[in-house]
């Protein structure tokens, strides 16, 4: 019973990592359609925001509330990789609706300058300039509509940008003189460490369970449902999955798709940088922390089906439950004594490497019986 | 304004003169009779940056030194050394191409350089082909021997056999068994196997293995065979590289396995640098083993440390690889004075035998061109450095390990050319 909990406790835990990280992805490349190779960025933004969240929480003022920064930043997180989700949108993916191949490889080309930004630039200055983007995106949607239809809206708009910029220099200096960690540009990994109520273990049923991950599989939960609700309960939600069925048609009947694209696109991000709070709990944070989810992100969605976020859930808790029966050796341990050629194939593949080795051979056998995945879209389809 | 910038220049110019006057012993510094141009190639972007960085700035730090006392003095002529810093960009076969470059274009007759061993396999052909010669730095699995590198970091005997000598005997878990958890890469497999085969030999048990793949981070299904294999604690050898330790520290200490509870971990990948970065929260109580730390209470480490803090910022730490960086520019410098040319081939007769008082204490090129070097064990403080436990004699090195079954029983001897890369001992 124990062995069974802690297997299944584990198996759990790897999938709520894959999931947290590929929620995102099920929605811009399942919904959209985007093939976007800057999700581990965003993923690595989001765990920098976190970084940066922490440091701020150790200042004078903000120190009596420490122990809550972790959660001020899942939020934090979810809007810096929305908004550059968002801009990401606006200035180069629009442009690319429909090329797949081009796409891939402008993503591609972002999530080079976004790791390379993160080494070379101050992370003081990259606050501020995220304080720009969010004002200068969100400023001119907050004016009244009669300056907005105005003829002149245009300047109100460049005006705001500017103050944006302004404020994003002053923030950014404020942070860098006060935070002395943040003032220089370091290529090296930064270290977040949880607050001390999410640290050690909490027993549950006799068995001792790690309490970081138990927080990262609330907050998979917690993403998982919120953005289930938001998809099939509210109206913004009927629009994306009217566009996502039939863009034309839905376009016809006064969708506008081009906000519905662009919210879409910023929850997909903005859920990568709710990714990257869980991940930087387990680990570094470093400019490649992204990069080392994404192909795990894509298999998940592929194994699950492209489209449809039950296929994604079950795929990375799939994944997560063979990865720790494989990996730990867990028939072993079930069943002692086995034949022997068979507990030595099981020692074989229970190292980790082996593993992944398996994991990746057993997802390649199912795609070929089954090559839109677990739950493939059904019904009338979607463009093309 | 105007005045107050010039009188500032000038006296900036007063002070470094005055600098460069008091640092020449003698003004020699400033009179150089020639220059000679030497290689330096580490990554300066991707993911090793962060590490091979840090030894760009010692071997600067150490060829600025040679030249304020009065640079290198070949045949009565005194040298200027000058550098070129390359970037291998942790590509390796950039490594090969830039060596070449180093080599023929800019006619080096020294390149400085390399960090992981993939780097280092793939431009040994380049300098063998090229007779040139490349100073490795780092501590590594051994098993090779090259007449055209010199290897100034420890190998498995320098480092690991100790180690595993002092967990199994002489820590607190003592007599326990071991669990060994390393990077999939040439390092971490080739280091087990020879912890295995002593392990064996000292009568102990591993009773289990696994290896991360380089940029996984998911060590759950590890800790939990860790757990299953050593429910009552025990000994765990860690090659981990780079990031993956701060995973694996941070997931071990919440699923309780630390030093209070019996687990105690021996490293041969966390120095000084890497101490910071993962926290020394999550390491206290747990091992490191190197030839150099940078607690070691010596006036000659103090000093080494001392002259990299005000050279790089008073946050800078020093550590193994870095003072292996800083033995291979001084060992050159000596060999070549020794040879009287720069000529390859002589500085190399030349370097076997020549001694140095590094800040670990003194080292000498063996004739298998590594160096004969001092082991010390440290357990991690909450400072975030080494407290030393132990300090052997001077370890001589073995580039054939002698528990490693596949190389059992040989030996390399560059001085002897009937001997050379792999002869029968």
């Amino acid at each position: 019973m124990e062995l069974l909990l802690d297997s299944l406790f584990n198996g759990v835990a790897i999938g709520s990592v894959l999931l947290v990280a590929a929620l995102g992805l099920a929605i811009v490349f399942g919904l959209m359609g985007v093939i976007n190779l800057a999700h581990g960025e965003l993923m690595m933004l989001g765990a920098y925001t976190t970084y940066v969240t922490q440091l701020i929480f150790k200042l004078p003022i903000l120190k009596p509330f420490y122990n809550s920064y972790i959660i001020v930043s899942i939020f934090l997180a979810f809007i810096v990789s929305g908004v550059v989700g968002i801009l990401l949108e606006k200035t180069i993916i629009r442009k690319l609706y429909g090329s797949p191949l081009e796409t891939l490889l402008a993503t591609w080309g972002v999530s080079l300058i976004l790791q390379q930004f993160v080494r070379s630039v101050p992370l003081a200055y990259g606050t501020g300039l995220v304080i720009s983007l969010l004002i200068g995106l969100f400023l001119p949607t907050t004016f009244p509509s009669k300056i907005k239809e105005s003829i002149n809206f245009k300047y109100f708009k460049f005006s705001s940008w500017i103050f944006a910029a302004l404020t994003g220099v002053l923030t950014g200096s404020v942070i860098s003189s006060s935070v002395s960690k943040l003032s220089r540009a370091s290529a090296r990994n930064v270290d977040v460490t949880a607050p001390s109520w999410m640290r050690g273990q909490v027993e549950i049923i006799g068995t001792a369970f790690p309490k970081t991950r138990l927080m990262i599989i609330v907050i998979t939960l917690i993403s998982v449902i919120a953005i289930t609700l938001f998809l099939n309960q509210s109206a913004w939600g009927m629009r994306i999955r009217a566009v996502t069925q039939n863009r034309q048609m839905s376009d016809c009947l006064g969708i506008s798709t081009e906000k519905v694209d662009i919210i879409t696109f910023g929850i997909g991000s903005g859920l990568a940088g709710v990714a990257g709070v869980a991940v930087s709990l387990l680990g570094s944070v470093g400019p490649n922390v992204g990069g080392n989810y994404i192909v795990g992100c894509f298999m998940v969605v592929v194994l699950g089906g492209v489209g449809n976020l039950l296929g994604t859930v079950l795929a990375s808790f799939g994944i997560g439950i063979m990865t720790d029966l494989i990996g730990a050796g867990r028939l072993l341990s079930i069943w002692p004594d086995m034949p022997l050629p068979l507990s030595n194939t099981i020692n074989f593949f229970a190292t980790t490497s082996m593993a992944r080795v398996m994991i990746f051979a057993l997802i390649v056998i199912f795609l070929q019986f089954k090559p839109t995945g677990l739950f493939p879209q059904k019904g009338r389809m979607v463009e093309n | 304004m105007r005045i107050s910038r010039r009188i500032l220049a000038g006296l900036a110019t007063a002070s470094l003169a005055v600098t460069a006057t008091s640092c020449g012993g003698g003004g020699t510094s400033g009179s150089f009779d020639d220059t000679v141009t030497v290689g330096i190639l580490h990554s300066l972007s991707g993911t090793m940056a962060i590490s091979e960085s840090t030894l760009v700035d010692t071997e600067k730090m150490a060829i600025e030194e040679i030249n304020a006392a009065g640079g290198v003095t070949v045949d009565g002529k005194s040298y200027k050394i000058e550098y070129i810093v390359e970037d291998g960009a942790s590509d390796w076969p950039t490594f090969a191409e830039k060596s070449k470059k180093l080599i023929d274009q800019d006619g080096v007759p020294v390149v400085f350089g390399g960090w992981t061993s993939a780097s280092r396999k793939a431009m040994l052909p380049v300098y063998e082909s090229k007779d040139a010669f490349l100073y490795y730095p780092i501590q590594y699995e051994a098993q090779e021997c090259s007449n055209n590198i010199f290897y100034t970091g420890a190998t498995p005997n320098q480092q690991s056999e100790p180690a595993t000598d002092f967990m199994y005997k002489r820590s607190p878990a003592a007599g326990g068994d071991f669990f060994l958890v390393g990077s999939d890469y040439v390092f971490p497999r080739t280091s087990n196997t020879i912890t295995k085969a002593q392990v064996k030999q000292l009568g102990g048990k591993v009773v289990g293995e696994d290896y991360l793949p380089l940029g996984n981070t998911e060590v759950a299904p590890i800790i939990s065979k860790i757990k299953k294999a050593l429910p009552e604690g025990g000994i765990i050898i860690n090659t981990l590289n780079g990031d993956q330790n701060v995973a694996f520290f941070k997931q071990i200490q919440d699923a309780g396995i630390t030093p209070s509870s019996g687990y105690y971990v021996m490293n041969y990948s966390i120095a000084e640098e890497e101490i910071s970065t993962i926290g020394p929260e999550f390491l206290e109580g747990h091992y490191g083993a190197w030839n150099y730390m940078m607690s070691i209470d010596t006036p000659a480490s103090k000093k080494f440390a001392a002259s990299f803090k005000k050279r790089w910022g008073a946050d800078r730490v020093v550590a193994d690889p870095q003072e292996s960086a800083y033995n291979m520019v001084y060992l050159w410098k000596q060999a070549v004075e020794d040879a009287g040319t720069f000529d390859d081939n002589a500085v190399r007769e030349a370097l076997v035998g020549q001694k140095f008082d590094a800040p670990q204490g003194p080292v000498e090129v063996m004739p298998n061109h590594h160096l004969s070097q001092t082991v010390r064990i440290g357990e991690i403080n909450a400072e975030g450095g080494f407290t030393i436990l132990e300090e052997t004699g001077v370890v001589l090195p073995q580039a054939w390990n002698q528990k490693h079954p596949s190389s059992k029983g040989f030996a390399c001897d560059w001085t002897d050319p009937s001997k050379g890369e792999k002869y029968k001992l």
